[in-house]
């Protein structure tokens, strides 16, 4: 093939790619933040409270697909969750599940890969956000939090009743806010996407993290711990690459390693977690990924 | 007047703190700052950071940040 012809063809894949994914991100995020004015903290707080312990760690995992705060933000809303007695194992599904389920993951999966996609990583991010809630919530590691967090005396204000002038207001906010943080991500992202989908033959990726090589899963996950946060840069990558030949469980257990296991959310949860139950979130989290990659490469 | 920033200091929680400095001195209105990182005082007042806490009074939690005029408007209801 001549050079032109790879050529065009990234630039195609450029120039289609990123107007689709930006105004997914203005349409989704608008709603996901609609939704979110009707989840304030509290009523999350009263939600998780109520139920019996298993319905507990699924609606967690649920709940945490609206709240995508990174983790610094989440630890507050973890403190407040036990000291109104929700169950240690419901508060750590929603510890998994608000990083690793987040709307800019969703909209560039849904936007790249295609909707099939997009709900089978829910349904996997869920699936291990409340089994790894449900056995950490067997082993009984209540002593494991940090003592401090059972001692705080909260002032929390009640809840105040909002508009829908203000709901609209607040997500509008809130598009603005993201889209300025992630849309020059997006454009580097989908321009290196861009050129691998061009210039990089499929017998390479595939060679080397196709379904053949029996690591590949494993070595996905160490790589995309490091990648905390840029879901929005790393996913069109991840993207050409699977176009390549990189298998379907590779990349999720890919992209999940890179918003659900981050080296600053290790160290900030160390604030409020005990050594032996931090590395048994991270363990238990960490094993759920390998899995759901090995199980969705054996599939498919 | 006595003004608290609650978070751990990530990006969002400095943009905040410049906000509300910003905030104070298009005001022309003194205050005590404070940063507030630890998450044993934060827990006692909001759910989510950033917060802004002012006379023990909390005026904001979460994202998105406040506008400068909103935070303006708070600082006067307290002073």
């Amino acid at each position: 093939m001549p050079k032109g012809g790879h050529l065009s063809e990234a630039l195609n894949f450029f120039l289609y790619d990123v107007p689709k994914i930006y105004f997914l991100l203005l349409i989704i995020v608008f709603v996901v933040a609609l939704v979110r004015t009707f989840l304030p903290p509290e009523r999350i707080r009263k939600i998780l409270s109520h139920e019996n312990e298993f319905l507990g760690n699924i609606s967690a995992a649920a709940l945490g697909i609206f709240t995508p705060f990174c983790t610094c933000s989440a630890i507050p809303l973890f403190i407040g969750m036990l000291e109104s007695g929700v169950p240690l194992g419901v508060t750590m599904s929603f510890l998994v599940s608000s990083p690793t389920i987040n709307e800019v993951a969703l909209i560039l999966l849904w936007g790249l890969f295609g909707w099939k996609v997009a709900v089978v990583y829910i349904l996997s991010g869920m699936l291990i956000a409340t089994l790894s809630g449900f056995i950490i919530g067997r082993l009984k590691m209540e002593k494991e939090v940090e003592p401090f967090v059972y001692n705080i005396k909260p002032v929390w204000e009640k809840e105040e009743s909002i508009s829908w002038r203000g709901r609209f207001e607040y997500a509008l906010e809130y598009v603005r806010e993201i889209f300025s943080q992630v849309w020059f991500y997006v454009l580097i992202g989908v321009a290196i996407g861009a050129l691998i989908h061009g210039y990089v033959p499929v017998e390479m990726v595939a060679r080397y993290a196709g379904n053949q090589n029996p690591f590949a899963v494993l070595i996905a996950v160490v790589i995309g711990v490091p990648l905390y946060s840029n879901a929005a840069g790393t996913i069109p990558i991840v993207q050409a690459l699977m176009e390549k030949g990189l298998a379907l469980g590779t990349t999720l257990a890919f992209m999940m390693a890179v918003t659900g296991l981050s080296l600053p959310e290790f160290i900030i949860l160390r604030k409020v977690l005990k050594p032996k139950l931090l590395l048994t979130f991270f363990g238990t989290v960490a094993l759920g990924i390998v899995l759901i990659g090995y199980l969705f490469n054996f599939i498919f | 007047m006595e003004i608290k920033i609650l978070g751990p200091g990530c990006p969002n929680c400095q943009d905040l703190e410049r906000r509300v400095k910003q905030a104070l001195q298009e005001l022309k209105i003194e205050a005590t700052v404070t940063k507030v990182a630890d998450y044993a005082e934060i827990g006692k007042y909001v759910m989510m950071t950033p917060g802004v806490v002012i006379n023990e009074k909390v005026k904001h939690s979460g994202k998105p940040l406040p506008r400068v005029d909103q935070i303006k408007s708070w600082i006067l209801e307290e002073k």
